[in-house]
């Protein structure tokens, strides 16, 4: 007889609510970025042709400058968690998951900041 | 470790492709090829970081036949995954389960992002 609770044996072995939380935050970036999402088509076909003087006065306005910030994190997000589940559902051994998993994941934290800190010093005019 | 040999699903060669299938695997695919123009918005902040020589190189490329059929085809996959992402909202919530309206919906999302993209292109100079 064992005197560990039916919790204790229980944990570390079921979905420990990965699952939810993947699914939910997908949902939630994908209702953020429908609002960011339009605001960057909009700004792109605003933009064309436009020269780097105005761009550059594009990205100090505080406004832009916050959006877009917001559409980077939330697109990145989404993209890897969206690969995350393609990977997962195409890959043969666990390995190659694994590897691609973590690749996935550190090209979207690399170019996910490189564009964040991009927009920052824009922005601050540094 | 010996992998459990489970059945396999029916092979995709012998299915006949139907708009719900067709959609879904165009969902994955604009999201993973969208995926990649996030890297080139990445490459666009930073060149315009790295000053106004860098930015107008990479601008240069935007009015050319590639760079034009990249951006349409950017554009095109943005507003198919967006109209069918909020359609998937929608399943999510319960909504429009039923094969009738998922069949009006996914040729809906087609409609739309054909002539989202036309509209977005003629404005933004491409077509």
């Amino acid at each position: 007889m064992s005197l560990r609770s039916p919790l204790a044996h229980a944990r570390g072995l079921g979905s420990a609510k990965e699952g939810i939380h993947h699914w939910w935050s997908q949902r939630l970036t994908a209702l953020a970025l429908i609002p960011l999402g339009l605001w960057f088509i909009y700004s792109l076909v605003v933009m064309t042709g436009a020269n780097y003087t105005t761009v550059i006065a594009w990205l100090a306005n505080p406004l832009n400058a916050v959006l877009m910030l917001l559409f980077i994190i939330s697109l990145y997000y989404h993209a890897a968690l969206g690969l995350q589940v393609v990977i997962e559902d195409y890959t043969k051994s666990e390995w190659q998951k694994i590897a691609f998993l973590i690749l996935v994941k550190f090209i979207a934290l690399l170019a996910g900041f490189s564009a964040a800190i991009a927009v920052l010093k824009l922005y601050l005019g540094l | 470790m010996e992998s459990v040999k489970r059945p396999l699903s029916p092979h995709l060669q012998v299915y006949k492709p139907q708009l719900t299938s067709i959609l879904s695997i165009t969902h994955r695919g604009t999201g993973v090829f969208l995926s990649l123009g996030a890297l080139l918005l990445t490459c666009w902040l930073v060149g315009l970081n790295a000053g106004e020589e860098v930015f107008n190189s990479l601008q240069l490329h935007t009015s050319t036949w590639y760079g034009k059929i990249s951006l349409s085809a950017f554009v095109f996959s943005f507003y198919f995954h967006f109209t069918n992402g909020v359609r998937h909202l929608f399943w999510d919530a319960g909504k429009g389960l039923e094969i009738k309206t998922v069949y009006v919906t996914g040729y809906t999302c087609i409609a739309m992002s054909i002539v989202l993209s036309v509209i977005t292109l003629y404005f933004g100079g491409a077509i």
